[in-house]
């Protein structure tokens, strides 16, 4: 018997696409049917359809981007040292800042960034005020360059010059690093772009007396501080390591502290180095982000690969990289302004448009898309705790696998959404759901809110234009 | 038979561990079972049990041990199977959260794991490839959506045929299957009459006949207009017809379309000699000519299609002469109503298939009959906004409806034609058509009243009558009350007929 007697011999369950009249006159009939919620593919773009649906068919897409999420799945980040950037940061010299985001020349960067730069320079005694920080900034005697281009990564402004400490994590299992400066608490900081003489004391103290004191203590360590492992167990905490990272800050806390103790310092630098650590409950963000890193590092370069290795702002555009195209090959277009929670005493005008690398996390299917898991998140961003495990159930359809590492207690440890797949993105017209906070667009103020935020699908449009040119352009159709 | 695997790298939390643990532990055939990550507790516990190697006190804490002693090799394969299973992180999927209605039909057929068809109506350019996917889903199609390439419906079809699922469409209006009507349909008795038709309210009225003379259906397979083309060379209604062949609830066999092309209507009628039951072919509009094939019974209108497949199934036909009895219209008193001038009428159709069955009526006693549903050119109207004479229009045309819904939907597009046609001198006659069942307007008599009573008042003060006659298309069964609709037009004097077929002639006979 074929199909359609079968059909005959069943009761119908009916998917209805389209004129809702269809459905309801079934209901009247007692049928069961399910109304999509439809909307065109691809925005309706008959152009992108064209192109999903000849990639859709390409058998080495999938294999490759089976591979890529496999070596971000497999990647085992461990912190391994602290040291200063021109030290640890591969083509990082005297001259180069590097800034968070896709590339961007001084006149067009944000108001925190801009900050950044000017404390950085302070910083460095590169220039002695604000004026001949800017004069330096302004000439070419500055090599600006992203932090992702260089293995590392920056929360909001992402400033990281010479002379800064960094983290540097391992991935054990491919054998690559990451980088990521120290955290330095919320307030006025450089990472929002105040350069002030607390802003400048505080950095030179992390350099001087914080970062030596850690080094120490990792060097103590055998195979250093796994932070895979704190990142699966914080998720399991309510943290989902972007917005929220008390749990993997006290987890940390707890795997230093004793190491801390062993180093042969003063007690009195002890205390301050711990007392800094605890006192920041955002210490950890800036380990979930290298660790990210190297995992989505590791995963590009795989040709005919779709998945997205790189989400990152800096203040004006967004951009993303696509594991089987150019190393440093971008995909721009505008940030957008964040959606969620003001501050007490601010407004939404006046926030900056979404900036910093911390949407690395969610590109490796933390973050945002574990929100589902981070109840505590969710009023502090805006929203129910229905509606953050309905992002994180939604981000399942535009990615290309589970994170059996990072699995979240409130979808029943189902593994959380990893590797976001530019033609699933285009396709299903689903964006990438980020959770961040929200930088005052005037130098300097700080943090003025936080709350959800999307890439503009431009950059994915792009990319795939590029994607088919590069793989399928002149294949016969 | 034991054996312990690690697995590097594949951290899972505690409890998730230990529950699965006691799933495979209650295993028949398992005797111990450690599956835990490798910490230095567990290491232990896997010495204390006997299942520790080298590999697993070698393992670190990142890496899983799955440690399983059963009594032979096929538990062990079992648990094994089954730990596998259960971590793999597809089955832990549970929708939690705010129902969200699914977007896609991937994730819709996550959520309806048994969902069978597909209705799509969605914008003709995104339409097709819906209808692939859902094919892809192995889900019967029932493609309402019309500008659909005709490269995009061979492709379709062709996937159908292969996989042995229906492709009803594109511009497929109509069908019931299951005794289930889709999109426009009628409801209608459940009998062991299987239709497959290539035009919407073709089906709409074939099936409302069958069922007014006593008859029923089993299947109403739709296949969407260009199904008999060269070029689709009627992939969907062979198909249709195996599978009516096949069906034990069918007896008698209906095939409804306008007159095919020559090589896929011979194509039909081959593959009809090789079917077991009686099969009724309506060529609507077509030529009598002499086709032979002695299992088919060929009609020409909608009506005759009916009333050959109820009498094959043999039981209604004492009920048949009973209903069958004309009503009592008397034309003699109708014609004297009119001034000598009003020679005319105007069809104003929802139905195109209607409309093409009242111009095949029409033709052959009035010496010239244009409508725009018409195939050969002096027939084809040109201006549908200027014209004289007798005149057949389907509203439904994309020319009406451009833009706007159609007027089964939405029948107050033909008030405005109603009054238009009122103010000409030399019109007689408006012949209408209204649909019923599901799909079509609530209450299209109710809003289409008001027009026939202005019409009339308007007629009468130029000092003429005007005559309206009407045909509903649809049962009793149907949720608009099929009486309260008649009662409301024989309100306003609307001579109401019994099928299509009957208010063709009924104006045939008031004004030859």
């Amino acid at each position: 018997m074929n199909n359609i007697n079968s059909l005959f011999s069943k009761k119908l369950k009916v998917l209805n696409l389209g004129t809702k009249n269809f459905k309801d006159d079934l209901e009247i009939q007692g049928q069961d049917v399910l109304q999509l919620d439809w909307s065109p593919a691809a925005g309706g773009d008959i152009k992108l359809l064209n192109i999903i649906d000849r990639l859709s068919s390409q058998k080495d897409i999938a294999v490759a981007n089976r591979e890529a999420v496999d070596r971000m799945i497999s990647s085992h980040p461990i912190l391994v040292d602290i040291d200063q950037a021109k030290n640890a940061i591969p083509g990082m010299d005297e001259n180069t800042i590097l800034h968070s985001g896709p590339p961007i020349e001084w006149n067009r960067m944000a108001g925190p960034m801009k900050g950044a730069i000017i404390g950085a320079l302070l910083y460095e005694g590169m220039a002695k005020d604000e004026k001949e920080a800017e004069e330096i900034a302004k000439s070419r005697k500055i090599k600006f360059a992203p932090c992702n281009e260089h293995n590392a990564v920056g929360p909001m402004a992402g400033i990281i010059s010479p002379s800064m400490p960094v983290h540097v994590i391992y991935n054990k299992t491919y054998g690559n690093y990451g980088y990521c400066t120290i955290n330095e608490g919320l307030g006025k900081v450089l990472r929002y772009g105040a350069f002030d003489k607390e802003v400048i004391n505080r950095l030179k103290w992390i350099e001087e007396e914080f970062a030596p004191t850690v080094k120490k203590a990792l060097k103590t360590i055998d195979g250093g501080i796994d932070i895979k492992s704190i990142i699966s167990q914080a998720v399991h905490m309510g943290d989902e390591c972007h917005n929220r990272n008390k749990a993997s800050t006290s987890l940390f806390f707890r795997e230093i502290a004793v190491h801390i103790m062993d180093t042969d310092v003063d007690m009195d630098v002890k205390r301050r180095v711990l007392e800094f650590i605890k006192g920041n409950e955002h210490y950890f963000l800036n380990l979930s982000m290298p660790a990210c890193k190297v995992a989505t590092d590791a995963a590009h370069g795989i040709k005919h690969s779709t998945v997205v290795t790189t989400m990152a702002r800096n203040g004006v555009d967004f951009g993303i990289r696509i594991s089987g195209l150019g190393k440093d090959e971008w995909f721009t277009g505008p940030a957008n302004m964040i959606k969620g929670l003001m501050f007490p005493g601010f407004k939404e005008e006046d926030a900056n448009p979404d900036i910093g690398d911390s949407a690395i996390t969610e590109t490796m299917g933390i973050g945002g898309f574990a929100m589902g898991g981070s109840p505590a998140i969710v009023q502090f961003v805006g929203g129910t705790v229905e509606d953050a495990i309905g992002y994180s159930e939604k981000m399942h359809e535009i990615t290309v696998s589970e994170n059996p590492n990072y699995s979240i207690p409130t979808l029943d440890f189902r593994g959380s959404a990893v590797g976001i797949d530019i033609i699933k993105v285009i396709e299903k017209g689903i964006l990438p759901i980020i959770n961040t906070g929200m930088a005052h667009k005037v130098a300097g103020i700080g943090q003025v809110g936080a709350g959800l935020v999307n890439p503009p699908m431009e950059c994915f449009e792009k990319a795939l234009k590029r994607f088919n040119d590069e793989y399928l352009e002149g294949q016969d159709e | 038979m034991k054996n312990t695997i690690i697995r590097k790298n594949a951290y899972y939390d505690s409890v998730t561990l230990m529950s699965l643990s006691s799933k495979i532990l209650d295993m028949e055939g398992v005797e111990e079972a450690v599956i835990s990550m490798a910490t230095d507790m567990n290491k232990q516990l896997l010495q204390n049990v006997g299942l520790a190697t080298d590999d697993s006190n070698n393992a670190g804490s990142n890496d899983l041990i799955i440690a399983i002693q059963a009594s032979n090799e096929n538990s062990y394969e079992e648990a094994l199977a089954l730990v596998d299973e259960l971590l793999s992180p597809k089955s832990k999927k549970k929708e939690k959260g705010k129902f969200q209605n699914p977007k896609t039909i991937d994730k819709a057929v996550e959520y309806m794991e048994d969902a069978n068809l597909a209705v799509i109506s969605v914008p003709g350019q995104y339409a097709a490839r819906e209808a692939k996917k859902a094919l892809e889903k192995n889900l019967h199609v029932m493609l309402f959506s019309d500008n659909v390439s005709l490269e995009d419906e061979k492709m379709l079809k062709e996937i159908g045929k292969e996989k042995g699922l229906l492709v009803m469409g594109p511009d497929c209006g109509t069908a019931c299957i299951n005794n289930v009507g889709l999109c426009f349909a009628n409801e209608v008795r459940k009998g062991r009459i299987g239709i497959v038709g290539a035009s919407g309210t073709g089906l709409q009225e074939v099936m409302v006949q069958i069922h007014r003379l006593g008859g029923g259906i089993s299947q109403a397979i739709g296949t969407g207009g260009r199904d008999l083309s060269k070029e689709i060379g009627g992939i969907m209604m062979m198909e249709g017809l195996r599978a009516l062949d096949k069906d034990e609830n069918t007896e008698v066999i209906v095939l409804i379309s306008k007159p095919p092309e020559i090589s896929v209507e011979e194509k039909i009628l081959e593959e009809i000699k090789t079917v077991k039951k009686p099969v009724v072919v309506c060529f609507i509009d077509g030529k009598e000519d002499d086709r032979q094939n002695s299992k088919a019974y060929f009609v020409y209108g909608l009506y005759d299609a009916a009333r050959k497949a109820v009498e094959l199934t043999g039981e209604y036909e004492s009920a048949l002469h009973e209903k069958e009895k004309s009503s009592p219209v008397d034309v003699k008193e109708l014609k004297k109503l009119l001034k000598p001038e009003q020679k005319y009428f105007r069809g104003l159709f929802c139905g195109g298939t209607l409309c093409s069955e009242a111009l095949s009526v029409l033709r052959d006693s009035f010496e010239s009959v244009r409508s725009n549903v018409a195939k050969n050119k002096s027939e084809k109207i040109g201006n549908i906004n200027d014209y004289s004479g007798n005149v057949l229009l389907d509203l439904g045309e994309d020319e009406f409806t451009f833009g706007k819904p159609h007027p089964m939907i939405e029948p107050t597009l033909r008030v405005e034609r109603i009054i238009r046609e009122s103010k000409d001198e030399n019109v007689g006659v408006i012949l209408m058509d209204f649909e019923l069942g599901y799909g079509s307007h609530d209450d299209p008599v109710g809003v289409t009243t008001d027009s026939i009573k202005k019409a009339k008042e308007i007629a009468r003060k130029a000092g003429r009558n005007l005559i309206f006659v009407a045909y509903i298309c649809g049962t009793e069964l149907d949720k608009q009350v099929y009486e309260k609709q008649k009662e409301m037009l024989e309100e306003e004097g609307v001579i109401v007929a019994k099928s299509n077929l009957e208010a063709a002639n009924i104006v045939k006979e008031i004004l030859s």
